[in-house]
């Protein structure tokens, strides 16, 4: 199937990434300008803030911590638009720069596994699609498996990514068990000496029991053939979710042992600031974002330029 | 991390109501929580904003002075207006027109647009008796199109034949061609999922309205949005005008923020809400239930309907006609276990049940979670089925084989056994009572006590 935006000209990497990230940063800098049109730090001021870090999905509890550091510091003193941003922004960055962290297989593994997961249309099929693709050009032998057996035509979803990256595919039957089609992945990735395995899994709410049963015998299955996969089990968050992302790294986390976060559609006005709660309450490695729908689209997670845009420094 | 609204709304009314008489600081300070009751959850900031100022208006008035008992006063006002801005009442499809009627579903990525669109096939087929055509004019997404012909098949509706390389636009004239001579009613129109920024796509799909003049076009909502709700409104609304909201995952544990924000926004009723993964699991938006639910009375309804989903009728008539004649058993103890598994765990049922704060604290005072039902259950399978029928014969040698075998220990055995015998000696009691009591005590009655 034609990408027909993935053809044609297209500008920097770089410029991409900004121009992404700038729109999630427009409203929020308009709120600290507007904020800051006195020059003084008030209280009107702060409670401004607070509500632009809320606007940017932060939640409540975490704009409040934030805004109460700022309130000590600097309550009463002279500051520009651009310094407040730019301590904000430091906070922010110092709480995420710890945490970012690029998927980073370990060659000695033949296969190094990964799981995906996450709710229900978070871009999960198409993060791997992107992962594929970008550990393929590193030179690795990629197998991916569509343990996705439930979603109509999610197979061949991923089958088309699977033949873009040029990547092993394994699927079983549509409705099939989903550990089942795990296992033959892993079987044949072993015994392809296969450097990487990429396993999809279905979208599922936090809140069906049953489903979340479903995921974490996808892991006990891989650990019957291999006691220490999945070596990385990637929960991909939705930029557009609010705070109900709290509570979904919450329980996948109990299940499955969430080893990392991608955060995907950033390339909306969505800010993804819940991330910064996440951040603070699972202390989980950030290891990418998503920007866009083709391959180049997915880009290592940076502490500083994610809080920079969303501050709007 | 986060309180559910209802939990804390619940709070703060509860002081409220516990006063006599309410001053405009009282709901003031009241409205202050609400505010930040609502900002967690998510619903978006510019409406939380005129929510709180329209309420704050109605409530400091005549009407609340000199209520009996102004808490309850401002409760009623605030879920009064919360109904009005979800809107009054649940509003069907427009289907009127010279047939085939177009409707065009559009929404961001991973919205749900293609399921919900299959699912709204299959409600008009079953519930309208309308003959529906579907056509997927995603050309994005790879097997976007092969999806919803899946899915077509599995709701025994028609989709418009696939075209490699055929523009959307054109795959809309198509099927409206193929819905005219074909004699259809209706016809849905899934567009790719798009970005509000995203200025050719959204141009793409305002050119498949033109083309289409759809009866409805239906804005596709995932329940979980944040803040951004909003701002996807806002853009939709202006280059697409949607005639209506479907609201997908409302099964999820959410509260509904983006339901209020999306209707505050956008001005368009909230038609439908996908309410989990089958084809029907579509269901008419009650504006009502969802302010209820948010403002702490508990979702009562909703939970009824999700045990009468998950509880086997037969093993429920069984398990009554055995608790009537006094033979409640480790078994029926161990089912019960299940049952509650299935249904989401003790957090899933506490979400829809008003109170919740006060049933949760006693909870954890108690040490009684999820685990603890695993646990519970464990020992329960680690007997022998003589055991599980007379509990009598369990000695210090049979609990000791018991405990290991559950991984468990002596006491926890004890303790099961001992809630066990209280509870039999409760059913027996119940068996015999009229059934009003057990209604006036609830499921808290029947839930053991460590």
């Amino acid at each position: 199937m034609s990408d027909p935006r993935g053809a044609g000209v297209r500008p920097g990497l770089l410029a991409r990434l900004k121009a992404g990230l700038a729109r999630s940063a427009s409203t929020f800098s308009d709120a600290i300008a507007s904020a800051l049109g006195s020059g003084r730090l008030d209280q009107a001021t702060l409670d401004q803030l607070e509500e632009g870090l809320i606007a940017a999905d932060l939640g409540v509890p975490t704009a409040a911590a934030l805004i109460a550091g700022l309130k000590e510091e600097r309550l009463g003193k002279e500051a520009s638009a651009d310094e407040v941003r730019a301590v904000l922004a430091g906070r922010i960055a110092a709480r995420l720069a710890p945490l970012a962290r690029p998927l980073a297989p370990d060659p000695a593994r033949k296969p190094h596994v990964i799981l995906v997961a996450g709710v229900n249309g978070t871009g999960k099929t198409t993060t791997i699609g992107k992962l594929a693709a970008r550990f393929k050009a590193e030179g690795h032998r990629v197998v991916l498996a569509a343990a996705d057996t439930f979603r109509a035509a999610a197979i061949e979803q991923l089958k088309v990514w699977s033949d873009r990256a040029g990547a092993t595919f394994v699927a079983g039957a549509v409705g099939g068990d989903p550990a089942g089609v795990a296992f033959e992945a892993l079987t044949r990735a072993m015994a392809e000496g296969a450097d990487i395995l990429i396993v999809d899994t279905a979208g599922r709410l936090q809140n069906k029991a049953a489903l979340m049963e479903e995921l974490a015998k996808i892991v006990r299955v891989l650990k019957r053939l291999e006691p220490s996969a999945p070596h990385d089990v990637v929960l991909v968050l939705d930029a557009t979710t609010g705070q109900n992302a709290i509570g979904q790294v919450e329980v996948f986390q109990s299940v499955g042992a969430v080893s990392g976060l991608i955060m995907t559609k950033l390339d909306g006005t969505a800010r993804g600031g819940v991330l910064v709660a996440i951040a603070e309450k699972f202390k989980l490695p950030i290891h990418a974002i998503g920007v866009g729908e083709t391959i180049e689209d997915l880009q290592p997670f940076e502490a500083d330029s994610f809080a920079r845009a969303l501050t709007g420094v | 991390m986060f309180e559910a609204l209802t939990e804390r709304l619940g709070q703060i009314f509860e002081g409220l109501t516990r006063r006599g008489a309410l001053t405009e600081s009282d709901v003031t300070a009241a409205l202050r929580e609400v505010r930040v009751a609502l900002l967690e959850a998510d619903v978006a900031l510019p409406v939380v904003k005129k929510f709180i100022d329209e309420v704050h208006a109605k409530a400091i008035g005549t009407d609340v002075i000199r209520s009996v008992t102004p808490g309850q006063m401002v409760v009623k006002v605030v879920h009064d207006h919360l109904v009005q801005t979800l809107g009054a009442e649940a509003d069907e499809l427009r289907l009127a027109g010279a047939p085939p009627v177009a409707i065009l579903m559009v929404g961001l990525q991973g919205s749900g647009k293609t399921t919900t669109t299959a699912k709204i096939g299959f409600r008009l087929k079953e519930r309208d008796r309308k003959k529906v055509l579907m056509a997927s004019l995603d050309t994005q997404r790879p097997a976007a199109q092969e999806q919803l012909k899946v899915l077509g098949e599995q709701a025994g509706v028609p989709t418009l034949p696939i075209i490699a390389g055929e523009m959307p636009v054109d795959i809309a004239r198509r099927a409206l061609t193929a819905a005219r001579l074909g004699g259809y009613d209706i016809v849905l129109l899934d567009t790719a999922g798009r970005l509000h920024v995203d200025e050719a796509l959204m141009a793409e799909a305002a050119a498949v309205a033109d083309v289409s003049q759809p009866a409805e076009t239906l804005l596709v909502v995932d329940a979980l949005t944040g803040q951004d709700a909003v701002k996807v409104a806002e853009r939709f609304t202006q280059r697409l005008k949607p005639t209506g909201v479907v609201m997908t995952r409302m099964d999820g544990d959410v509260r509904g923020g983006a339901a209020l924000s999306m209707r505050a926004v956008t001005g368009c009723p909230i038609k439908l809400i996908g309410v989990g993964e089958k084809m029907d699991a579509l269901d008419q938006f009650h504006p009502a239930r969802v302010a209820s639910r948010i403002l702490g009375m508990g979702d009562v309804v909703s939970l009824v309907e999700k045990a009468a989903e998950t509880i086997d009728r037969d093993e429920a008539a069984k398990l009554e006609a055995r608790v009537k004649s006094g033979k409640f058993d480790m078994n029926d103890l161990a089912q019960q276990f299940r049952q509650m598994r299935k249904m989401g765990g003790m957090d899933g049922l506490l979400a829809y049940l008003p109170g919740v704060q006060k049933a949760k604290a006693q909870l954890a005072a108690n040490k009684i979670d999820d685990r603890m039902l695993a646990r519970q259950e464990a020992i329960i399978l680690s007997m022998t089925k003589t055991e599980r029928k007379n509990v009598k014969l369990l000695n210090g040698s049979r609990k000791r084989r018991i405990a290991a075998g559950s991984g468990t220990s002596v006491p926890e055995v004890n303790r099961l056994v001992k809630q066990f015998i209280q509870m039999a000696d409760v059913m027996k009691k119940v068996g015999r009572m009229d059934p009003k009591l057990l209604r006036r005590h609830g499921i808290p009655g029947l839930i053991p006590r460590a």
